[in-house]
């Protein structure tokens, strides 16, 4: 390797820094003053994308100009920006005083209906972008040709930064975004008009993802899956960087861009997990990130989001508990094959739904990436029965081990961490879970996974299996929900409540967490390995942020405060995606409107609107 | 018995010394009050006995064991309570379930999965709660309970672990003014009653006077006094730190204001 390669890729690597620098600086920001995690960040991306494929080539029929293409750019990064007023007026407002998980959620709504928005406007085709005029020649570096448009793309970064950096100490805005950032509390009761602050906040923040992705026209063609995988990226700079950190998200751009260029040189099968594994290290080591400050705590004792109280079961909950069994057991003798294939679903969600309840409304432990045990549990189980020629028996015991196992891993670090960073390392696992289940294709199968996952004979009917399912997932839900009122449980409880309270009666906070991190995967990795048989195949899609979000969403509908809610959230979502996704090609942008819809009218899920049924009788 | 005993605790931040060689002893069934003017170091003191912090040098011995650098949670497995400035309570749980919950983590049954958390040691927890005078609350959320009286189940809380020593970090902070007395007498009561230690830290000088057996008095990270009540209280030098010069001079301008 000469000197004037390794020059050559170390550029490329900032290139990319640069661009993950704009759009990350954005939802830095907006992190910073609204303490909102926008998945929707990315769709910005997307958007500003979209809109200058569009807005570029159409201002070059006046003039093909390096000043029109800029023009357009900045153009489709206003627009965006535009969009991002919108959100924060329709939507974002309506949510600050909503439990962050509640926040995240709706913003992931927003994700799936710009998705269909995207597909429905631009179509599923993907679409290359002019190249920039005047930009299209490539440069001489040391015998090395490298494209002039990338060497403008480095400036772009710091540029963006200087920038930033003068907003933030040189006008009023920018002051009141980094006292905002500092002390949100301090900045409203001093008599700022927060809600002017937010708008400009997310119209700055929209710009700057917009801006990001009208630069990538001439790098990349422009396709709807653009969104989730720049957003999983700018969410590890800005965890790597400290939330809320501009110069931070810099650095760690900086650091992510090198990291990817020299990586794929060296390792080139594992790239998509360095970065991941970069970020664990980082938060290991410094857990608000490289430049981040520990999160302010609140000065007042506050009610935990989650599990309040522990009831035991009435007459009235008995008999649904009861009666919600005998129909489960009962539909392969009344409902159809499809009625079956439903059912079992539901039952195999509603035990994964149960065990993330377990760490979020039980334990205060808000896991992003809880799919990563359900998948691991489920590849493990398929891959030792179609390479290993294991029967089905032994694999369905395998798997809630391998669940268990790599939650023990991952937990082990996931612990350590609070709050929103913690969240945000569950999710980095679950994508390097992911990552290697989609690039070790010799033995993963890849994209396309692995098929031929069938039961034993003896479980191979429909109706058979479906009583396995059941079988497995009542006693497993039954047993959680034992823990969940045993000592265990409630010191769970104890510790989310007060770490301080639980530290001075002498318990130990993060073995505790960890043991429940490592049980709740046992339960999900069983939950998945019974799904791969009950499909017959597995998938990358089983470990994916999609599938995470979708127990997520299952636990809020159901409420997290109670301690059932999670399985009528289960059955309640999986219904209702069910009934829509066969209706219209459009059943993201329902589900997502559904989903924000939820969130908006029904705060505390299904589980606490019973409640409030159950307290008023 | 001299049951804690502090050696020549240091301890900065950056530039800034919290405590200078700071030592004391205190005896089973004693009340020791420690008191300064705000950023005397009372906190930082206080946080290195109780294992918050660790010191820059110097030890802590609890009857006779060193207990310097451990974490909070060993340090109460060794007899060691403590209550906090706000209080912390298990805010998800009832009054009795917040004592229970101290009483499974001193058995150290916080990883039982089989039995049910609410039938273990509800008669223990019961009679601690009627120690404290809170034993007709016991089945209501603790949300819902006056601070004062959540004060009260923080001390039945603490002493769930039959500790040998308390630590109260500000005692009555936040109280009404009668709510201090009854609680402070309460301490008094069964710290000498049961022979426990009690280290607490206040700004409120009628309990300290009324109750405290002993006196320390840190200014900027240093004893400047020591002794029992009233001998501090006639302490010059206290006097001075606690009326202050720039207070010394205030009733200076208001008497001359009084006096035309």
């Amino acid at each position: 390797m000469d000197l004037g390669f390794l020059l050559v890729q170390s550029l490329s690597g900032l290139a990319s820094a640069s661009s993950l620098f704009v759009i990350a600086s954005g939802l830095t920001l907006v992190f910073g003053v609204t303490r909102i995690v926008n998945f929707a960040h990315g769709s910005f991306y997307m958007l500003g994308a979209y809109v200058a494929v569009t807005l570029v080539p159409w201002l070059f029929e006046f003039d093909r100009s390096p000043l029109l293409f800029f023009t357009g750019v900045i153009a489709s990064a206003l627009v965006v920006g535009g969009l991002g007023v919108l959100m924060e007026l329709l939507l974002l407002r309506r949510l600050y005083k909503v439990p962050e998980l509640f926040q995240l959620l709706a913003t992931f709504g927003v994700v799936l209906m710009v998705q269909d928005a995207v597909l429905w406007i631009w179509g599923p085709v993907e679409i290359s972008g002019p190249r920039a005029p005047g930009l299209r020649h490539g440069v001489e570096i040391l015998g090395q040709r490298f494209p002039a448009y990338e060497l403008l793309l480095i400036g772009v970064g710091p540029a963006v930064l200087g920038l930033l950096w003068l907003l933030m100490h040189r006008t009023r805005f920018g002051i009141l975004i980094r006292a905002a950032t500092r002390d949100r509390e301090m900045v409203g009761a001093l008599g700022v008009n927060q809600a002017l602050l937010f708008t400009g906040t997310l119209f700055l923040g929209a710009f700057l993802a917009g801006l990001g992705g009208a630069l990538q026209i001439p790098r990349v063609a422009v396709s709807s899956q653009m969104d989730l995988s720049i957003i999983t990226e700018a969410f590890v700079v800005t965890v790597i960087g400290g939330m809320g950190s501009v110069p931070g998200a810099f650095l760690a751009a900086v650091l992510i861009g090198q990291l990817n260029a020299f990586g794929v040189l060296i390792f080139p099968k594992i790239t998509l997990v360095l970065v991941f594994l970069l970020m664990a290290a980082v938060l290991v080591v410094k857990p608000w990130g490289l430049l981040g400050r520990p999160e302010t705590a609140a000065g007042r004792a506050a009610l935990p989001e989650g599990i309040l109280a522990t009831p035991r079961f009435g007459a009235w909950e008995k008999a649904i508990a009861g009666l919600a069994i005998a129909a489960m057991l009962a539909v392969p003798v009344l409902g159809d094959g499809y009625a079956v294939k439903v059912a079992t679903e539901i039952l195999i969600f509603a035990l994964a739904a149960f065990s993330l309840n377990f760490l979020v409304g039980n334990g205060g432990i808000v896991s992003f990436g809880h799919a990563a045990y359900f998948g691991l549990g489920a590849y493990a189980a398929g891959l030792l029965v179609t390479k290993a020629g294991l029967p089905m028996e032994p694999a369905l015991l395998a798997a809630p081990v391998a669940g268990a196992a790599f939650a023990a891993l991952f937990g082990f670090f996931v612990v350590r961490l609070t709050g929103i960073y913690l969240a945000m390392l569950t999710l980095a696992f679950a994508q390097i879970a992911y990552a290697v289940c989609f690039q070790w294709v010799e033995v993963t199968g890849g994209d396309n996974g692995v098929v031929g996952v069938w039961p034993s004979d003896w479980a191979r009917s429909r109706a058979v299996f479906h009583y396995l399912v059941a079988a497995c997932c009542i006693l497993g839900i039954w047993a959680l929900r034992h823990v969940v009122y045993a000592p265990f449980g409630a010191t769970l409880r104890a510790a989310r409540d007060s770490e301080a309270r639980a530290n001075a009666i002498g318990i130990d906070a993060r073995t505790h967490r960890w043991l429940a991190f490592t049980l709740a995967g046992g339960a999900a990795g069983l939950a998945g390995g019974l799904y791969a048989f009950s499909k017959g195949s597995i998938d990358p899609t089983l470990l994916a942020i999609p599938l995470s979000v979708d127990f997520l969403a299952m636990i809020l509908l159901g409420g997290i405060q109670t301690v059932m809610g999670a399985v009528a959230g289960a059955a309640a979502f999986h219904a209702i995606k069910d009934f829509f996704m066969p209706l219209t090609d459009h059943w993201r942008f329902f589900l997502g409107a559904s989903i924000i819809a939820l969130v908006l009218v029904f705060p505390r899920g299904l589980g606490g609107a019973y409640g409030a049924l159950r307290g008023r009788a | 018995m001299t049951l804690l005993a502090a050696e020549r605790l240091n301890k900065a931040f950056g530039g800034v010394v919290a405590a200078k060689d700071v030592s004391f002893a205190l005896a089973e069934g004693e009340m020791l009050a420690i008191i300064g003017p705000n950023g005397a170091g009372k906190s930082t003191t206080f946080n290195m006995v109780g294992g918050q912090l660790a010191p820059d040098s110097g030890r802590v011995l609890l009857a006779g064991a060193d207990i310097t650098g451990q974490p909070p949670r060993a340090v109460c497995r060794l007899g060691v309570g403590r209550t906090f400035q706000v209080a912390q309570t298990f805010l998800s749980m009832t009054v009795l379930g917040n004592v229970q919950m101290a009483l499974i983590a001193h058995h150290g049954r916080t990883r039982e999965v089989v039995a049910r958390a609410e039938a273990l040691y509800r008669n223990q927890a019961l009679a601690l709660l009627d120690r404290v005078g809170m034993a007709a609350e016991a089945e209501r959320p603790i949300g819902e309970l006056a601070y004062g009286d959540v004060k009260r189940v923080e001390l039945a809380i603490a002493l769930a672990a039959s500790p040998r020593l308390l630590l109260m970090d500000e005692p009555t902070a936040g109280m009404a003014p009668r709510e201090r007395a009854g609680l402070m007498q309460l301490v008094a009561n069964i710290a000498r009653g049961q022979g426990i230690g009690v280290l607490f830290t206040e700004h409120d000088m009628d309990a300290v006077f009324a109750h405290a057996d002993r006196i320390l008095v840190l200014v900027r990270g240093e004893v400047i006094a020591e002794g029992p009540p009233e001998q501090v209280r006639a302490n010059a030098e206290v006097q001075r730190v606690y009326l202050g010069q720039s207070g010394h001079r205030a009733a200076l301008r208001a008497r001359r204001a009084a006096h035309g």
